[in-house]
């Protein structure tokens, strides 16, 4: 490590485009440093853009610098307690910086349940490399060899004895150091780990529970608008009359900002922009009509596509034995999000600052910047916690609409969405149809699988361009290109079948604006493949445990089944998943009652199994657990977005339920923890198993076999009726 | 309408207002007394993140004119601690690690705590029952009542 003392100056650091950078230095400020302009490549996600990945300062304060955000999944404890164990100091003395441009490094979004496999990554490896850092100069200050310290709750201490105390405080050089983390620094084995696999409390709560935390909701900016938007009924329409009379009295408080579909109302007192958005009366024209409701499939089977081969592998049309086909739907969902999104924004003549709950920073920040006509190191996003997004919800979207305003009057401006906005205008998880044949062979074993799905895409998000934000397809742009993403993801099953032949139709067009909602394609194409799976272990009269447990090689599938065996009886229901095929494996039981006079499901008990590797914090992972077990049935029992040629009429609790407290099942969760194996992303595996261990628990009870999301009452018994 | 002065009490304290009387008292207490606790949710007295209470009972501030509380005793999350303390079902369900976002949190707190004021020791169906108005995304129900029964029968 000699000679690794460089000091860098903005320009080498530019220069060297994946380095990963600590700082060292007297204050946090200091330490932390100032940033280099963005230079990213549009689209792309570099971990360069910060210059510090971690600073430590005299006081052995801890500062990371965190390019993901906190989702109400507990990642900022778990990032704080990986970097205590890697760095050897207190839990307490760790603070985590989030999401905002200026200050963290562009680690793209937060999304796909990534953030602690490989967004941990680059901070475990600044701090295991600032702690031998602070070994080497201990070493050299007291003249002994390295080998001889170690460290221990924030000092560097000799291995052999209490000869040596430094606290880390006492070593951080004076001024400012940088230093590129080598490509060969040592990580601690986990079997070191102290505070990681503990269950934490985490850092975020207490402000939640006696009203102090700071949401984006909750931010005021000195001189502030309230704005909200009046949207049209669906996309395409322009705004053709806008009648200012409608407003009445208000028409004196009250300013409206128009271009084309683009309708805010802002005003001074929040009470007169909320009555504003509902007087306006604006004349609408324009825009193709929303198919009807029973059109769905047609529509999704006609649009045109590309068709992606996922795999083919053998000639499935060659396999001799039962055929089986089953054709299953997914409907348009919303994110659900129980604080409709808010945005703030002070557009000024040489800076734009963002505040917004987005789940990516960077791209918001390009893609207001393209919205606005300015440079993007003109913009900064700075990240505050919003009610929850389970994905791409309005959170970019409002934050879009707020600039938009502000540039317009010139002052900062918050736009709160209402109810009627989020539920109606989020940007929908995709509908889905698909279409499976199987054939059993004399031994009872799968020998062949087709599947054939067709989905819209599932990634929407901003990439740096105004078309990706509602705001720019309102102010006048066309839909984006579509980018393909998400509808692929477990259209393949883990199961050993000797012929299969996947294929996804990617959509180029969708009824709605499609993006990201939890688990992506995964959720539907696992409630396809595994009520499938589970009609064929039916059709050969075995049981559904037995029957995916003989057609899995893997042990740590095997396991999670195992796991959940107990929980099995005749009525239940059973579903598995490796999510992503290459990450969390998940196993669930459910038992539920079926009211066959109403056709109504009551979800008595889920029972789930999860194996995710190493697990940082088993509290906050069984609360991730626990809430997909209640989302992913919520989704599966009621969930639908409705809507008419004229357009979406989902647009509050009524006409888009949830699921509530009277109807929430008891929940076991068994963790299968692997210390020895590289952490797995848990934040929405468990929701893709829980419609079809719903809709598998049905069939066993009532040999009603419900292909259709969601399970409403109505579509119950027009199954038991079959 | 024209503005009208309103002394509220809230959390133990007069506060004075002009604001109009028709504005509901969520957006009185958030943008008139800065207390960030009673979020929005709908608007419509659909999902409960509103929820204060009015002498003790719960009810969705979105929905309540300002003119209509009179002289009620409005209890906001802030209000709920004791000298600075936490309240015992507040601690339980940071006990319980309950939120995800949170967002929905305070609303929660304010309707079972009126609940426990009212019936101090609830059946299970019972605390179903008094949150089945808030409605929760992340999924913390189970949590929520678990810890809503481990303080049942301390202050609230
Ligand atoms: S905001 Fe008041 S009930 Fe939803
Ligand atoms: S914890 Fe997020 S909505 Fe309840």
């Amino acid at each position: 490590m000699s000679g690794a003392a460089t000091s860098l100056g903005r320009r080498d650091f530019l220069a060297g485009a994946s380095a990963l950078i600590v700082a060292i230095g007297t204050t946090r400020e200091a330490a932390i440093g100032e940033r280099p302009s963005e230079t990213s490549p549009f689209g792309t996600a570099t971990y360069a853009n910060a210059d510090s990945w971690l600073a430590l300062d005299a006081n052995g304060n801890v500062t990371v610098s965190w390019g993901k955000v906190e989702q109400g999944t507990g990642i900022e404890t778990a990032i704080a307690q990986i970097v205590a164990d890697e760095l050897d100091v207190p839990f307490d003395s760790v603070r985590v910086l989030q999401g905002d441009t200026d200050r963290t490094p562009d680690q793209g979004y937060t999304a796909g349940s990534q953030s602690l496999s490989a967004g941990a990554i680059p901070v475990r490896r600044a701090a295991a490399f600032v702690r031998v850092t602070l070994i080497q100069i201990a070493a050299q200050r007291l003249n002994v060899s390295a080998d001889t310290l170690t460290t221990r709750d924030g000092a560097v201490v000799s291995k052999a004895g209490p000869q040596v105390h430094l606290r880390y405080a006492e070593l951080v050089p004076s001024g400012r150091v940088n230093r590129i983390v080598p490509d060969d620094v040592v990580l601690k084995p986990v079997s070191a780990y102290q505070v990681v696999r503990k269950s934490i409390p985490r850092v975020d709560i207490p402000a939640k529970l006696d009203g102090s935390y700071r949401y984006v909701q909750n931010v005021r900016i000195p001189g502030m608008m309230h704005a909200r938007m009046v949207h049209p009924q669906r996309l395409g329409q322009v705004a053709r009359a806008i009648d200012g009379a409608s407003l009445g009295d208000l028409r004196s408080r009250v300013r409206v900002v128009h271009k084309n579909a683009f309708v805010a109302v802002v005003a001074q007192r929040e009470w007169d922009a909320v009555q504003a958005a509902k007087l306006l009366k604006v004349t609408w024209a324009g825009g193709a009509p929303l198919p009807a409701e029973n059109q769905l499939d047609a529509v999704l089977r006609a649009s045109a596509g590309r068709d992606d081969v996922v795999l083919n592998k053998g000639n499935v049309s060659s396999a001799s034995g039962k055929t089986l086909r089953a054709t299953y739907h997914w409907p348009f969902q919303s994110h659900g999000s129980i604080g409709p999104s808010c945005g703030l924004a002070d557009v000024r003549e040489t800076s734009v600052t963002i505040w917004s709950g987005t789940e990516g920073s960077f791209f918001l920040k390009r893609s207001i910047a393209a919205l606005l006509g300015r440079s993007p190191d003109q913009v900064v996003v700075r990240w505050v916690e919003g009610s929850g997004a389970y994905g791409h919800n309005g959170a970019d979207d409002a934050a879009a609409a707020a600039a938009i305003v502000s540039q317009e009057i010139g002052k900062p401006v918050r736009m709160q969405w209402m109810r009627y906005d989020e539920t109606a205008w989020d940007p929908k998880g995709p509908a889905m149809l698909f279409d499976l044949e199987a054939v059993l062979d004399a031994d009872g074993r799968i020998g062949a699988w087709s599947f054939h799905g067709r989905s819209p895409t599932h990634v929407g998000r901003p990439n740096g361009t105004a078309a990706t934000l509602l705001a720019g397809r309102l102010t006048g742009l066309g839909p984006p290109t579509p980018f393909f993403v998400g509808g692929d993801r477990n259209a393949a099953t883990n199961y050993d079948i000797p012929k299969q032949h996947i294929v996804l139709t990617n959509l180029t067009s969708s009824p709605l604006r499609p993006s990201s909602l939890r688990g992506l394609g995964g959720t539907a194409n696992t409630f396809a493949n595994e009520s499938f799976v589970d009609e064929l272990a039916h059709a050969a009269g075995a049981d559904p445990i037995a029957f995916r447990m003989r057609h899995l090689s893997d042990p740590r599938a095997q396991a999670v089944l195992e796991a959940v065996r107990p929980a099995y009886a005749a009525g239940r229901g059973v579903a598995f998943v490796r999510y992503e095929n290459v990450n969390a494996y998940v196993a669930a039981v459910v038992d539920l009652d079926v009211d066959r006079s109403s056709g109504a499901i009551a979800l008595r008990h889920v029972w789930i199994a999860h194996d995710c590797g190493l697990v940082v914090n088993p509290n906050g992972l069984r609360n991730q657990i626990e809430g997909n077990v209640i989302q992913g049935s919520s989704r599966a029992l009621r969930e639908r977005v409705r809507f008419a040629p004229a357009g979406v009429t989902s647009v509050d609790w009524m006409t888009y339920p949830i699921l509530r407290f009277s109807e929430v099942p008891e929940i076991d969760v068994t963790l299968v923890d692997r210390p020895d194996q590289p952490i797995m992303g848990a934040g929405e595996a468990t929701t893709t198993v829980m419609a079809p261990a719903i809709a598998n628990a049905v069939f066993a009870q009532t040999g009603a076999r419900l292909r259709d999301v969601p399970f409403t009452p109505d579509a119950v018994k027009a199954a038991l009726l079959r | 309408m024209s503005d009208q002065r309103f002394e509220l009490k809230v959390n133990g304290r007069i506060s004075p207002v002009n604001v109009d009387p028709t504005t509901p008292l969520l957006y009185v207490l958030r943008d008139e007394l800065e207390l960030d606790g009673p979020h929005f949710g709908c608007g419509l007295a659909q999902c409960g993140a509103c929820t204060v209470q009015l002498d003790g009972v719960a009810v969705r501030s979105c929905v309540i004119p300002v003119s209509a509380v009179g002289t009620q005793e409005v209890t906001t999350i802030e209000g709920l601690a004791v000298e600075g303390k936490m309240s015992a079902l507040q601690t339980a369900l940071v006990e319980a690690q309950a939120p995800q976002c949170g967002y929905c949190m305070p609303g929660i707190t304010m309707s079972a705590s009126a609940l426990l004021k009212e019936t101090p020791h609830p059946t299970d169906a019972q605390i179903r029952q008094a949150l089945d108005g808030n409605l929760c995304r992340c999924g913390s129900h189970t949590r929520v009542l678990r810890a809503v029964k481990a303080a049942a029968g301390s202050p609230t």
